[in-house]
């Protein structure tokens, strides 16, 4: 018995160092990096193209009929309240955020607005004075969809946009720990509060139409296009040579709206062809990313490597219950005495109980 | 295996209970607030931010304080050192307190509480979500938790028929009572790998479930020591120092081996060099593995770690330790971007001392008035020989217990 016993611990600790060992030395077989679905579509958005308008803003805030942020400071000033829209990022009532980049490092970005009206000191070096539109990345391989418990993030199968489903969310913010970008905002303010995100604007899109950010841009700084198409479009403009004509679209690529532009110095990369696993929401700047607030990430998500390491200790549930199996088995060997002894215990009352019994019926029988 | 449990008895509405239900009264207030104007109006939680300490302290670090039973349980069970057994009740007490509330603290803390049970609705489920196993894991655990405890609440009913049924299937619950925490523990660790480099790299690690399993059972040994010190002392009990002391050498080697993952990891992932750069976490770095070098060193020599205060002060450390293993992790040096800061507001703080304040009333309540202390053997005594006079310490369970006296005290399951 206890030589079975000793040989089942072995096999127990076996289990238990390759469940270890599963997380240590990495899976036998990665998940295979998710690829971008046929009918994908997406934005790119060209930094240099931006005059700062913020028409998107006002346009996304209509189209998803979210509320303007106040400023009590203006309201203070104007003495008028509710009528400032004055985000200075993206928040639970803004999906789609124009930022500025004043041009050096040393401005935070509150004040970023301010700065820009200011006299131009002698170290601003203007040229690097750079927006951004900011939103949803639409990840081809997105963190949140990943980490959400009950599939309240999912990608749109046909346009591959991430969409947000209230009714299954339980408003965890595990998204927002997983998103890279910060991008899912939560409703702190309610006290039934929900997750605001962008949605790539999927009703317009279902009903033949382009998201409304593109279709307020009037520079095509905000183009809608497959996200396919788009990539071939940056790099049709990445390399073209700086300074000549190039002809760029408006609204989106196949709008038929087009300009002619001169073509700036931009960084010679495209700001989410690779990151986390690729976006659909494209970017485009003369300033280095970082610069503008876009991490530096790595080529696959990190979805991949926590499904990974998920899957290779939960696949098929096979080591839990291989592992269940083997502990019940101990705690039924060692726990013999113990239901035993439990039995006999619980023998005890009745036996005592009888004896007392007893003890009534002498005493009666001597009181009679 | 013969061992007897009973009430400790007394007094329950102390002054110092009292003052607990005064805390407990203030976190309600502010619970009640947080469900009628939100979240936001109780806490500094933010988009940056969106967990804070009821996430981090109340069930990250609380159901790793709460691994008593767990660790225990691997102690008698899975290497079969029955001399343990005595101590699995009261370390169980605590792991069912600390589960239960974790729970409770999740329906404060999510948003949307109202649907939380679409977590166990197949259609939702989202098998690729590491928060979807914890979810599971620790609510299924919490029930076995209340499963394992019942026997105490059933001798004290004198439910003697349950307790019989309970004892043949017991076993299969207490396998279960393994295998969950193994599960959830770890994969509360691996919560923090899909953020990547939000963690700060000296935590960020892909073997954190590993570090996290190996921290939680420790802290699950370390916390069965304070706890059985504490009550001791405060309880007027005997001090179970030789019990204690066999249960404390297996900390230090369960933290050495943490300690060559930990650095091991570090150094074959090019880490080591985060230690040397300026900011505060290799300094918080350091004090983690000072607290953990101090209870190695203390509770490995052997004529140290019989000694009480020594025993106190190592179990403290390693709860410290750890803790802080995990403040770290999920709020200290998590950095989601710049311009984000987060300190608890009032009253997030509040609902969670609230918090432990009830489970601290809850403990004194089932120690005083069910047997889930080990009976001390003067009462052992008197419960083999006379029986005990009914009135002392009778009130509620215990009435109920004693009262009638056509039982015997406490049966061990």
């Amino acid at each position: 018995m206890s030589i079975n016993r000793r040989h089942f611990l072995q096999g127990l600790a076996a289990g238990a160092a390759s469940l270890g060992a599963g997380a240590v030395m990495g899976p036998a077989v990665a998940r295979p990096a998710k690829e971008l679905v046929p009918g994908a579509v997406g934005i790119l958005y060209d930094a240099t193209q931006c005059i700062g308008c913020k028409a998107c803003e006002v346009a996304c805030k209509a189209a998803n009929n979210l509320p303007p942020v106040e400023n009590p400071a203006l309201d203070h000033v104007y003495g008028v309240e509710g009528v400032w829209d004055a985000p200075d990022d993206l928040n639970s009532r803004t999906m789609n955020k124009i930022k500025a980049y004043p041009g050096f490092d040393s401005i935070d970005a509150s004040r970023a607005d301010a700065v820009l009206a200011e006299p131009t000191p002698d170290r601003v070096k203007p040229q690097d004075m750079s927006f951004v539109k900011r939103g949803c990345m639409h990840c081809v391989d997105p963190d949140c969809v990943s980490a959400c418990p009950v599939s309240a993030l999912t990608k749109n199968p046909d346009t591959g946009a991430v969409q947000y489903n209230p009714d299954a969310c339980i408003g965890c913010r595990y998204c927002q720990l997983a998103c890279p970008f910060n991008i899912p905002k939560f409703e702190y303010d309610k006290t039934f509060p929900k997750i605001v995100k962008c949605e790539l604007c999927s009703e317009r899109i279902a009903e033949g139409g382009i998201p409304a950010c593109c279709d307020a841009c009037p520079t095509g700084a905000s183009l809608f296009g497959r996200v396919e198409d788009l990539r071939a479009e940056g790099h049709r403009r990445l390399a073209a040579a700086p300074g000549s004509s190039l002809t760029y679209p408006i609204h989106a690529l196949d709008s038929g709206d087009n300009k002619v532009a001169t073509v700036p110095e931009y960084v010679q990369h495209m700001y989410g062809e690779t990151e986390t696993g690729g976006t659909q929401t494209l970017l485009l700047a003369d300033v280095p990313f970082r610069k503008l607030g876009l991490p530096k990430l790595g080529d696959a998500s990190r979805a991949r490597l926590s499904e990974t390491i998920q899957h290779t200790l939960y696949g098929g549930m096979v080591m839990p219950t291989l592992l269940l199996g083997g502990l019940i088995y101990a705690v039924y060997n060692n726990s013999r005495e113990e239901r035993l002894d439990g039995d006999e215990a619980s023998e005890e009352p009745t036996a005592e109980a009888k004896a007392s019994q007893a003890d009534v019926k002498c005493e009666e029988g001597r009181r009679s | 295996m013969k061992e007897r449990y009973s009430p400790v008895g007394g007094r329950l509405l102390t002054p110092q209970f009292y003052f607990l239900g005064v805390l407990l009264a203030i976190g309600a207030y502010f619970i009640i607030k947080r469900f009628i104007f939100g979240i936001g109006a109780v806490s500094d939680l933010s988009d940056g931010f969106p967990w804070g300490i009821w996430i981090t302290y109340d069930v990250v670090t609380g159901t790793a304080i709460a691994c008593g039973g767990y660790a225990m349980a691997i102690l008698v069970y899975v290497f079969n050192r029955g001399q343990f057994h005595p101590m699995i009740r009261a370390a169980l007490l605590t792991s069912v307190f600390g589960y239960t509330l974790a729970g409770a603290s999740i329906i404060v803390d999510v948003g949307r509480w109202w649907q939380l049970y679409n977590v166990f609705l197949p259609w939702y489920m989202n098998l690729n979500s590491v928060m979807l196993e914890v979810a599971l894991c620790v609510t299924l655990y919490t029930l076995v938790l209340w499963i394992e405890l019942s026997p105490a609440i059933l001798e004290a009913m004198h439910a003697n028929r349950w307790l019989r049924r309970l004892r043949h299937v017991m076993f299969i619950v207490a396998g279960l009572g393994l295998l969950l925490p193994t599960m959830h523990q770890s994969s509360l660790g691996s919560l923090l790998i899909i953020a990547g480099d939000k963690v700060h790299p000296l935590w960020q690690t892909n073997i954190i479930p590993l570090l996290f399993l190996l921290t939680a059972i420790t802290m699950g040994y370390a916390m069965v020591v304070f706890e059985s010190l504490y009550a001791s002392v405060n309880l007027n009990r005997p001090l179970e120092t030789a019990l204690l002391s066999k249960v404390s050498a297996v900390i230090p080697w369960l933290l050495i081996g943490y300690m060559a993952l930990r650095f091991g990891d570090l150094l074959l992932s090019d880490k080591i060099g985060y230690l040397f750069r300026s900011g505060i976490e290799p300094y918080l770095f350091a004090i983690e593995m000072l607290l953990l070098l101090y209870a190695i060193v203390k509770l490995l020599d052997k004529d140290e770690r019989v000694r009480p205060t020594v025993l106190f002060r190592a179990a403290l450390a390693v709860l410290i330790g750890g803790s802080l293993y995990r403040f770290n992790a999920f709020l200290i040096a998590f950095d989601p971007g710049p311009g984000w800061h987060y300190f608890p507001a009032v009253g997030e703080m509040m609902i969670t001392i609230g918090i432990v304040a009830f489970e601290i009333m809850a403990y004194l309540f089932f120690v005083k008035k069910t047997p889930v202390l080990l009976a001390s053997p003067s009462e052992r005594a008197a419960a083999g020989g006379a029986r005990r006079p009914a009135d002392q310490g009778a009130k509620g369970l215990n009435a109920i217990a004693r009262g009638a006296g056509a039982h015997p005290p406490a049966l061990p399951t």
